[in-house]
């Protein structure tokens, strides 16, 4: 359910972001999420509905995956885990509770519709 | 009702509150905008965008999807501090002892700091009846379909409390040990309550809880010599997703390890 939650989110930031350039229908959203989220599968199902009616209605969501990498103190180095949830350092074992990159979940980018398809409409 | 999402100005309920509570703020916590569910907002004249030849415009963001539940959080959190008051936020799946661990944990400390409750479930206001026998002020949230509180729902709460200076605030999260995890409430700690009754291995298959979790509360104790649940290796795949987290024993209906429990939340203070 909360995949949802996150989708309505995304959607009202969205809108708010193309309210504010000009109020023209979106095209495209590029969202960043960090594997540990876990959701792209579920936040692809969501997005139609969450968005029907506002200006990103048949916006393309496009979801960038961010990789675990986490913070070895030990070896002082970015590492990535042998699984995930595994926060331990694949090198030395031992254990790694900064994630430096996976827990990601933003909004980076929007692109908005030619305006000229609105003077058609 | 929205056909969207089932939300709508009956879902989310505050019960126990002082003046009703709009489900949907003018302030635009909730998120879609309603007004635009039946038809799309129509601008209302063509902008040009200086610049641009027509095609299509990328507006760099970069904002957490989240931002503004954090917002809210950040807001309850500095009420918070304004008071002294220590939040906790309790989570939990459905029927690990969250109401039980709560009433017996007022009955203790009631003598030492004023106490409110606020209540989550998706349904009935059971719970904040039960907290209310005790003394302690309780508000009920109900989130209909939500699986989860966030922030403006407890901010919104938090106004139907007399916040009184160095209280403790106990938030029972909505039974679910997936979705509370990922809302900052605005409290100052998180606890993750596990009774022994639900299996040893949910810390590696709910990491999410574990890993944002500050303690673990390992629950049901007077139970354990029923069931195969072997607290060392829970504590320890607890701590392979959350090497920081720290863990106390109990059993709210025996007593066993309630001390040490008041005595953590006392040094939380």
């Amino acid at each position: 359910m909360h995949e949802l939650t996150i989708a309505t989110s995304l959607v009202e930031l969205a809108c708010d972001h193309a309210a504010r350039n000009g109020g023209g229908r979106v095209a495209r959203v590029d969202i960043r999420l960090g594997v540990l989220c876990g959701i792209a599968r579920s936040l692809y199902f969501c997005w139609g509905p969450a968005s029907r009616g506002t200006l990103c209605q048949g916006a393309n969501l496009h979801i960038e995956e961010v990789p675990l990498t986490v913070k070895c103190a030990h070896c002082d180095a970015v590492k990535t885990p042998r699984a995930l949830h595994n926060f331990r350092c694949p090198d030395c074992g031992r254990p790694t509770p900064k994630v430096v990159t996976g827990r990601e979940m933003q909004l980076a980018a929007i692109e908005l519709a030619d305006h000229r398809e609105r003077l058609l409409a | 009702m929205c056909a969207v999402c089932g939300c709508g100005a009956e879902e989310v309920r505050i019960e126990g509150a002082l003046a009703p509570v709009p489900a949907h703020p003018a302030a635009g916590h909730h998120h879609h905008h309603h007004l635009s569910h039946d038809a799309p907002p129509q601008p209302t004249r063509p902008i040009h965008f200086p610049g641009t030849d027509g095609g299509d415009r990328l507006v760099r963001i970069e904002q957490d999807i989240l931002s503004k539940n954090q917002a809210f959080a950040e807001e309850n959190r500095a009420r918070l501090a304004g008071h002294g008051i220590l939040a906790l936020n309790l989570m939990s799946s459905p029927g690990a002892g969250k109401t039980t661990l709560l009433v017996k944990t007022i009955e203790a400390l009631k003598g030492e700091a004023p106490i409110m409750v606020v209540e989550g479930d998706q349904e009935s206001s059971n719970d904040a009846e039960r907290i209310r026998a005790t003394g302690a002020p309780a508000v009920q949230i109900n989130t209909g379909r939500g699986c989860h509180l966030d922030a403006h729902m407890v901010g919104q709460a938090m106004t139907s409390l007399p916040l009184a200076d160095r209280a403790l605030l106990f938030i029972e999260n909505i039974g679910n040990l997936v979705c509370p995890s990922g809302f900052d409430l605005g409290e100052g700690r998180k606890v993750v309550i596990l009774s022994v009754t639900e299996g040893d291995d949910k810390p590696v298959k709910y990491p999410d809880m574990f890993a944002a979790a500050d303690l673990l509360l390992v629950s049901k104790l007077d139970l354990l010599p029923h069931v195969d649940f072997d607290v060392a290796a829970c504590v320890e795949r607890a701590r392979s997703v959350n090497p920081g987290l720290e863990v106390l024993t109990l059993s709210a209906r025996s007593g066993e390890g309630m001390l040490a429990w008041l005595d953590w939340i006392r040094d939380a203070r």
